[in-house]
Parts: structure tokens; C-alpha cells; sequence
């Protein structure tokens, strides 16, 4: 059964006068223990996707359509105190930089405290040992010592750390980790990276993880969204986007790579900048900057289409699979 | 959602100054705070045409017009709000007491400003022992009242040169009392501002083109560092003219000969309770809805300029 | 072949971190003493740039890779030590005599928000740097010289008057490669330029600067924690870790045969891909800060190799057969 169902949702920003869409008919489902990808560049929307799956859409964004349902519960129509506990219990967010959730004025050892108590009623000192555990569950070296220092006095990775020792705390269904490695150093990163796979492996949470990086998305999803735009514009198995990308913006994006050119030679880029949202063109979003583009493309908008275990929202992969049918048809006549 | 609102609100930023004129004209109150304020500045300029008699010829002090009340009341014509005690016309007074305060405040505040901007630059920019030394110096100059700098000042110069010799210089006076006693919250402001801004790395790129100190200081940091200046300008303004009103009303300001707002507060003050209340309450209006309306202009400028406070 | 254009001899950067004179004083077994506390950014670099190639320097945050970068542009003094632009020292210089070399050397910042100033339009960035250095020109011939110079970095003459916050990260980033470009430079450092960008938009920076050193014949010393950045575009790698040189080599030998245990841990730290099997070598613990400046090998704390040896004497650059240099006691003796 699937614990998180978003349908159809549409989000605007409502700016200067002018209504802008950040978010246009996205939909997919995560189930209990599976791991998501959402990839794309900045201003793909990806970040305001995660913001609104737990209601967090501030003004002057709005949830304009669409629906959010967490086992059947809509979120999108939630009261504050229903919502809530949403956001504590069941739905646990991750950012890029630590301190947007640990307090700096507080010890890591109070809020660890003060994370278990709001929900269990037990002394001062078991709880003190249970965060202690949990800091050595996150692979925190000596966390007596860590307990009574403050976020300041810890390196990004090891915030970080104290954040998912927070998060296991919570033990929720979902975490949302919104670009949780993108400041913190290779080596540091592959060890955040393995260790938000562990608990999630070993809790069965499910992860949606938001990201830019491909090769951490490999690493981590079983399934990768690429979005574009305020768009998914191709869905599938995170293999099999990356083996076998359909979409001209997922292939572009892969070929971008220095990985992908020989060493030496130039790069294969997509030309132009991603357009703002103030500026997005008729028809598809990627049209000004795609390869194959056709006059259709430019006016109207692709619907989603399967193509093997992916869907694609492209014309030109909706014509070769018709093409290809057409042939194989006429081969069984 | 701060993280959210960088990824959606900079592709939109088109000219941060014609965004926030939409947003002041779209502030009622702010709106007609400017409008006041142009309306005084007018009147001050124009002063001289405005004003229904000169206030220079000999004939303006007439002892036979004194205590007459605004026209409303005493039908008299002549003179629209009345007279003060020595017979001159209260709108005409005012009118150039008015010009007088706006006069001192401005210069005052130019005084601060531009001793401000260069203590200010060269202390954030260069660091160091000067840095501690121009702030030390700040530090002494803000633990003494402004008021008090200036009543001992002004004293000492009345006791030494008399009173002849201050009244021909008592508007320089003033201006450089006033202006010399704030500078340190310029200075400070600015500094401030060019430690934020000397990390950026245009500063860095300026320095490794071999641009000169002095030129990286005035053409790429200040005009950075302007925004909170600007807020501070506007109420220093008024904090200046309230400081001149006030060293007037104790009669260390502008002579009775040449009022400004002040000194006619200070003369009015005497016939208060004696029946002539528009001696003192009329020009006191004009004080205060001045100071008001700078304030106003002020704070909003305040909210709306700070890059913290700053939403779209 | 090779002519060496930068050299980099010992060089030192300590940072005081009790600037004021008032914090300085401490009272030791009963002494009022003075005592500087000082942090080591840079501790003995010893390095050479070639002309015509790119010197990637790769290391995690603190390392002191960005140091390094302002200490050879002189934006921060050296503590001790030389640096050489060919056969002239120049980190000793003071502004005046600085001025010759400031036209030959170059750098691109990290920051694409941050490194053009927002109260100056583009034609403003580069007017300013070409008519400085070059007094002789005429208004028109230094706006000809930026349009061209525009131009060849792929944004529109049309766009000379528009302010910094009009452009993309990527548009900006390029309008800095043309401001470093403007005084025509042999040598450009580029501190993390690629770092604030997206995907795609990382690729047409990357293929400007390598069309731009095959145009100009540039030198550049490419300062980077993305190991696929260099791997694709680097010469030579040297792999800093707290301040020192850790591994010097060329990209081919490093890639395929590192040697330091930091080189191996880093590389397979890449998350790549193509394999998802490997997993990465796990270093213990968290980069020590600078503060804790230890005795004997830097890497120590991380490094599971380390003996004794490692924690009592500092290990010294030795050239390997295949051309590379580690400093490493455990590759020396033989025991990795």
C-alpha cells in the first residue's frame, strides 16, 4: 500500500501581482521502506516539493490544487495541530545546512533530551541515556562528551550526524532529506550517505531524498524523479535513468558529467540556463534548450507516456515507441 | 523556508530600487510622510517669496501689532496667524524659523555624514591599530551627551567672545556643535557595513587588478555600504533639528533676532499661560509634525531598506 | 617541455587566533606571560607550476587549498617562505612593485554572488581593469576590446549595461572569466569556480576555460574537492590535507595508482555511476582542525596505517618511480 500518494499538485507563487507556478501537476508515490530520488538543477522546484509534502509552503507560495495523502490522510487539508504531528512523528526533514534545525544556543544533549521527552514521559537521566545510544547509533565518537557541547563546536558532518540521531529519535515513516551532503566534504559525505541508508534500511523508513548530485542518487534510490522546471519530466527505476535515460533534459544532464567526456575533451553541455519562473515557455519547459525540439514542442504541453519501466513526459519518445509499434504491427501482418 | 525563498525570489529581482518606490507608493502613510516632507522643504526654499512680509526690513517689528491673535480669531487680516510679542507676523517667522531648523539639521547631519564616511571606511577597511584607535575615539565621543558637548561649547564660546560675536555666528556654531558631537554612529554604521563587505570577493578581485586602496574604499565598498546610511540620514535629520530646538529653547541657539523654530518655541513659552498661545503652539506644530514626519520616513526606510528585515 | 612559471618553496601561513594584544597575556606556573596562539593554514608547501598546464589542488574544507591561492596572488602575506613568478620573487612585494605581475596573474572566486560587485553593470567590471592597465587606450578602443572579450565568453553585447543580479550563476561566473581575461594573464587561479553551479551549467564553465587556455596558452592552478572535475580537466593533482602536501602526480598515475591512504580514501569516495558496489574505504573520526596541529604525520588521527613512526616524525615528499611524490612513512617503507 502506498504511505505517501502525491496527485496532480500544483503550487503557485503569488508575486507582485502575478500568479507563477512553481509547481505543475506533480504526482508520484512512495511506499514504506522505499528509497526516492528527486533530482534536478536549482529552480527545478525540487526543494518546494519537499516543503509542501509536510504543508510547509509559506507565503507567498500556496498549494493551489492537487492532493497529499499520507495513508489516506490528506495533508493538504490538515489542521495546524494534526499537521503537526505529522511533521514530528511521521514525516522527519533533513537540510543542507544542520543549523536551520539544531537551536545554537542549546546543547546537543538538551535537544536530544527534549526530542524524546515531547513524546515520552520518562526521567531526565533515562532520556539522557537513550540520546547517548542514539549518538552512538550514528557512529559519534565519545558522545558524553559531545552531549554537553553546543552545534558550534561541531563539524558540519557531525551535526549532520546529530540530526539523524534526532530523526531515529522521532522514528518516523518518512525522512525528506533535502540535499543533506551537498556541504560537506567527499569523504565525509560517503559517510553520511551510508549511514542514512543504514537506518533506513534497518527501520524500513521510507527516504525521499532531494538532490543535484547523480552519482549520490545512484548510490542511495531505488527510483529517481527528475524534474524540470516545476515539472517531472521522467520517472523510473534509478538504474535505468541512469543506464538509459529517456528524456533529452535527463540525458543532457548525464552527459554533463566530466565522467562522461574523455579526459581532456570538452564537455558535453546543454546550452542555455533553465528559465526562471517568471519566464517559462509554452508547450514544454525544455524546448529552448533541447536538441530535438519540434514545432510541437513548442506548443503543447507532452503528457506522461511508458516507455519500458520508465515514464516520460517527451513527444519525441512518445513518437518512436508509436513509430516502433506501427512497425512491429505491420511485421505481424 | 529562507533556503526556499533564495531559489524562487532572486529570478524575479529585476531593480531592487524601482521594487521598493512601488512598495512606498503603495504605503499610504509613507506616502503622505513624503509628501509633508516636500511640502516643508518647498516652503523652506521659497521662504523668502512665500512669506507675506520681510522679516529683514526695519519696519517688520512693530510694538503697536503685538499679541495679535490668528485671524480667525481676531479678524484681523493682516495677519493670518496672528503676532508675537514684538509685532512681527507669526507665519512669516515661522516660515523662515522653519527654513533655519531644516538649514542647521541638514548641514549638521552632511557634517556627520561625511566625517563618518571616511572615519568609518578607513577604520573597516584598514583594520588594526587605527581601527581600534577611531573607535576608541567613538567610544569617548558617545559616552558624552550630545546635549551636554554642546551646552558646555556653547557656553564657553558665549563667556569668551559675548554675546555680539555669537549671535553673528551662532547658526555655524550650531551646525558644527551638532554636527561634530554624532558622528561616531555614522562611523560606526559604516564600518559595520565595510567588514561585511570587505570579505566579499569583489573586493579580492578589485585588489589583485592592483586597484588603489583609496579607490577600492570610495568607488567599490561605500556605494555598497550606503543602504543603512541612508535610514540613519533621515532620522539623524530630525535628531538634529530637535537637538537645535532644544539648545534654542535654552537659549544657547539661534538669537531671538533671527529665530528658528526653537528660539520662537522659547519666546512663545513666556506668553503661554498669559492668553498668547499661538506665540508658542504654532511654531511647536510645525516642530513637531516636521520631526514626524522624518521619523516616519525613517522607519520605514528602516524595515524596508535593512537587507534582514528586506521581503519582497 | 616543461617550464616551470610559479615555484612555491616552504611556504607558511600561520594565523593568529588571539589577534588582540589584551588576550595574548596569560598567567603560566605563576608568570605573566605572552603567548601568540596561532593556527597552520599552510605548513611547508613546496610546489611547482609548469607553464601551459593545470595544477588541480584537491582537498577537503580547511585543508588550506584556498589559502594557498591568496597567499600566491599576495592578497594575504606569507608567514615565511618564497613564491616565484619565473625567476622573480614576489610574495615580498609591495603594491607598487606587485603591479607588474598583477597583470599576468589572475583568479576566478568561488562565489559567482559575491565576486562582482552589485552596484557596478558589466561594462563598468571590465572597463575598469582594461583602462588601468592599459592607459593609452582610447574609450572606444577599451569598449572594443569588451565587446570582443564579452563576446568570445558567450554572453551578448546586449546585455553590457545590465547589472550583476540580472545574470544566472553561470552568466556571472562567466562575466569573471572575462574580467580575469581583460588584463590578458598567463596565469589564473581558479578557486572553486565550478562549486556554486548546477550540472549542466558546471559543463559550459569548464569547456569555457579549457577553450580559453587553448586559445591564450593559460597556465591555471584549479582549486576544487570535486575529484570528476579533475579527473577530466587536471594536468598534474597535488592532494592537500591540513596544510601539507600530502600527493603530487599526474592524473593519469593518480587516478589509477594513488598511494597516499587519504588519495585512496578520497577517490573512493567518489560517488560514481557506473559501480555501486565498491565501497568506500571509511576513515575514523572527523578532520582534525589546524589547532591541534599534531606531531609526526597529519593524516594520523585518520589513517589506518599509521605506527609509530607516523606520530613522532613529520614525513617528507619522496619521489616514487612513476614520477609521483608522496609523503607517506607507510608507502616509503614499503608496507602499502
Amino acid at each position: 500500500m502506498n504511505l505517501l500518494s502525491v496527485n496532480n499538485l500544483h503550487v503557485n507563487f503569488h508575486i507582485k501581482g502575478q500568479d507563477l507556478a512553481a509547481l505543475i501537476d506533480v504526482s508520484f508515490t512512495l511506499n514504506r521502506g522505499e528509497r526516492i530520488a528527486i533530482v534536478g538543477e536549482s529552480g527545478a522546484g525540487k526543494s518546494i516539493l519537499g516543503f509542501s509534502i509536510v504543508n510547509l509552503i509559506d507565503k507567498p507560495g500556496y498549494i493551489k490544487s492537487g492532493s497529499i495523502k499520507l495513508q489516506n490522510k490528506e495533508i493538504t487539508t490538515m489542521t495546524p495541530r494534526l499537521l503537526q504531528e505529522v511533521r514530528g512523528k511521521r514525516i522527519a526533514m533533513i537540510f543542507q545546512d544542520p543549523m536551520m534545525t539544531l537551536n545554537p544556543v542549546l546543547t546537543i544533549g538538551a535537544q536530544l533530551v527534549e526530542a524524546i521527552r515531547s513524546h515520552t514521559r520518562i526521567s531526565f537521566k533515562d532520556a539522557r541515556n537513550i540520546a547517548i545510544e542514539k549518538l552512538h547509533s550514528v557512529q559519534i565518537a565519545s558522545p558524553e562528551k559531545r552531549f554537553n557541547q553546543y552545534p558550534h563546536e561541531l563539524s558540519g558532518g557531525m551535526r549532520q550526524r546529530v540530526i539523524i540521531a534526532i530523526v531515529l529519535l522521532l522514528n518516523p515513516d518518512i525522512i525528506i532529506a533535502d540535499e543533506p551532503t551537498t556541504a560537506l566534504d567527499v569523504t565525509i559525505q560517503a559517510e553520511i550517505i551510508q549511514l542514512l541508508l543504514d537506518i533506513c534500511r534497518d527501520n524500513s523508513m521510507a527516504l525521499l531524498l532531494i538532490s543535484h548530485d547523480l552519482g549520490v542518487v545512484s548510490r542511495v534510490a531505488e527510483r529517481t524523479i527528475v524534474m524540470y522546471a516545476g515539472r517531472v519530466v521522467e520517472e523510473g527505476p534509478t538504474l535505468e535513468v541512469i543506464n538509459d535515460p529517456q528524456h533529452p533534459y535527463t540525458q543532457g544532464l548525464l552527459n554533463a558529467l566530466p565522467q562522461m567526456a574523455l579526459p581532456g575533451q570538452r564537455l558535453n553541455q546543454i546550452q542555455g540556463n533553465m528559465p526562471s519562473l517568471n519566464e517559462r515557455p509554452t508547450g514544454c519547459a525544455f524546448h529552448s534548450r533541447c536538441p530535438y525540439a519540434t514545432d510541437k514542442c513548442r506548443q503543447q504541453q507532452p503528457d506522461f507516456i511508458q516507455s519500458g519501466v520508465s515514464s516520460v513526459a517527451c513527444f519525441m519518445v512518445e513518437n518512436m515507441i508509436t513509430e516502433f509499434e506501427q512497425n512491429t504491427d505491420e511485421e505481424s501482418l | 523556508m529562507r533556503h526556499l525563498k533564495k531559489d524562487i525570489i532572486p529570478p524575479l529581482q529585476e531593480s531592487r530600487w524601482s521594487h521598493i518606490w512601488a512598495g512606498f507608493l503603495g504605503d499610504k502613510l509613507a506616502t503622505l510622510s513624503l509628501a509633508i516632507l516636500v511640502f516643508y522643504c518647498l516652503v523652506a526654499i521659497f521662504a523668502p517669496l512665500l512669506a507675506p512680509y520681510n522679516i529683514n526690513s526695519p519696519n517688520f517689528m512693530d510694538l503697536t501689532n503685538a499679541e495679535i491673535a490668528p485671524s480667525w480669531i481676531s479678524g484681523d487680516e493682516r495677519f493670518l496667524l496672528g503676532t508675537d510679542d514684538q509685532g512681527r507676523d507669526m507665519l512669516s517667522v515661522v516660515l523662515y524659523g522653519t527654513r533655519l531648523s531644516l538649514t542647521i539639521g541638514i548641514c549638521a547631519v552632511l557634517i556627520q555624514i561625511t566625517l563618518g564616511i571616511c572615519i568609518g571606511l578607513i577604520s573597516g577597511y584598514l583594520g588594526g591599530r587605527i581601527d581600534n584607535f577611531l573607535m576608541r575615539c567613538a567610544d569617548i565621543q558617545l559616552s558624552f551627551s550630545t546635549m551636554m558637548v554642546a551646552i558646555v561649547f556653547l557656553a564657553v564660546f558665549q563667556a569668551l567672545f559675548g554675546m555680539d560675536m555669537y549671535q553673528q555666528l551662532a547658526m555655524i556654531m550650531l551646525i558644527l556643535v551638532i554636527g561634530l558631537a554624532e558622528w561616531p554612529l555614522f562611523a560606526r554604521t559604516i564600518r559595520a557595513s565595510v567588514l561585511a563587505e570587505k570579505q566579499k570577493e569583489y573586493v579580492d578581485a578589485a585588489r589583485i587588478m592592483g586597484i588603489s586602496p583609496k579607490r577600492i574604499m570610495f568607488k567599490h565598498i561605500l556605494p555598497n555600504t550606503l543602504t543603512p546610511v541612508l535610514v540613519i540620514f533621515t532620522v539623524q535629520i530630525s535628531n538634529a533639528i530637535v537637538a537645535e530646538a532644544a539648545l534654542s529653547f535654552l537659549g544657547l541657539g539661534m538669537p531671538a533676532s533671527d529665530p528658528s523654530l526653537g528660539a520662537l518655541i522659547s519666546v512663545g513659552f513666556n506668553y503661554m499661560f498669559s492668553g498668547s498661545w499661538w506665540i508658542c503652539i504654532i511654531p511647536s506644530l510645525t516642530l513637531i509634525i516636521l520631526i514626524l514626519v522624518m521619523n516616519m520616513l525613517g522607519d520605514w526606510l528602516r524595515d524596508h531598506l535593512n537587507p534582514k528585515t528586506y521581503r519582497d | 617541455m616543461s617550464t616551470p612559471l610559479i615555484q612555491i618553496s616552504q611556504l607558511e601561513k600561520f594565523f593568529s587566533t588571539n589577534e588582540s594584544w589584551l588576550s595574548q597575556w596569560r598567567i603560566d606556573s605563576g608568570k605573566l606571560k605572552r603567548k601568540k596562539d596561532s593556527v597552520h593554514a599552510l605548513n611547508g608547501i613546496n610546489l611547482t607550476i609548469n607553464k601551459g598546464e593545470t595544477l588541480c589542488v584537491v582537498g577537503e574544507t580547511g585543508c588550506g587549498k584556498s589559502t594557498l591561492a591568496r597567499v600566491i596572488m599576495g592578497l594575504t602575506p606569507a608567514t615565511s617562505g618564497e613564491v616565484h613568478y619565473q625567476d622573480q620573487r614576489i610574495d615580498h612585494l609591495n603594491d607598487r612593485q606587485r603591479m607588474l605581475f598583477r597583470r599576468r596573474m589572475q583568479m576566478i572566486f568561488q562565489n559567482p554572488y559575491a565576486s562582482l560587485n552589485p552596484r557596478m553593470t558589466v561594462y563598468q567590471t571590465l572597463y575598469e581593469p582594461i583602462s588601468f592597465h592599459n592607459p593609452q587606450l582610447s574609450t572606444a578602443q577599451v569598449d572594443e576590446q569588451i565587446q570582443t572579450l564579452l563576446e568570445s565568453v558567450g554572453i551578448s553585447a546586449s546585455s553590457i549595461d545590465d547589472y550583476p543580479h540580472e545574470f544566472s550563476g553561470g552568466q556571472r561566473q562567466r562575466i569573471s572569466i572575462a574580467r580575469a581575461l581583460s588584463v590578458e594573464p598567463d596565469f589564473i587561479i581558479a578557486d572553486e569556480p565550478l562549486s556554486a553551479l548546477d550540472v549542466s551549467v558546471q559543463a559550459q564553465v569548464l569547456n569555457l576555460m579549457m577553450d580559453k587556455q587553448e586559445e591564450r596558452n593559460l597556465t591555471y592552478l584549479f582549486i576544487t574537492h570535486d575529484l570528476a572535475v579533475v579527473e577530466h580537466f587536471a594536468t598534474r593533482v597535488a592532494v592537500m590535507y591540513l596544510g601539507r602536501i600530502c600527493e603530487l602526480a599526474s592524473t593519469r598515475v593518480l587516478f589509477s595508482a594513488p598511494k597516499h591512504p587519504y588519495t585512496k580514501a578520497l577517490l573512493s569516495a567518489i560517488p560514481r555511476l557506473d559501480n555501486n558496489t565498491t565501497q568506500p574505504i571509511r576513515l575514523i573520526g572527523e578532520v582534525p582542525t589546524q589547532m591541534d596541529n599534531p606531531i609526526g604525520c597529519v593524516f594520523q588521527a585518520r589513517c589506518p596505517y599509521a605506527n609509530q613512526r607516523c606520530y613522532t616524525e613529520s614525513p617528507n615528499m619522496i619521489r616514487q618511480t612513476d614520477n609521483s611524490s608522496v609523503a607517506c612513512h607507510a608507502v616509503d617503507e614499503g608496507r602499502l
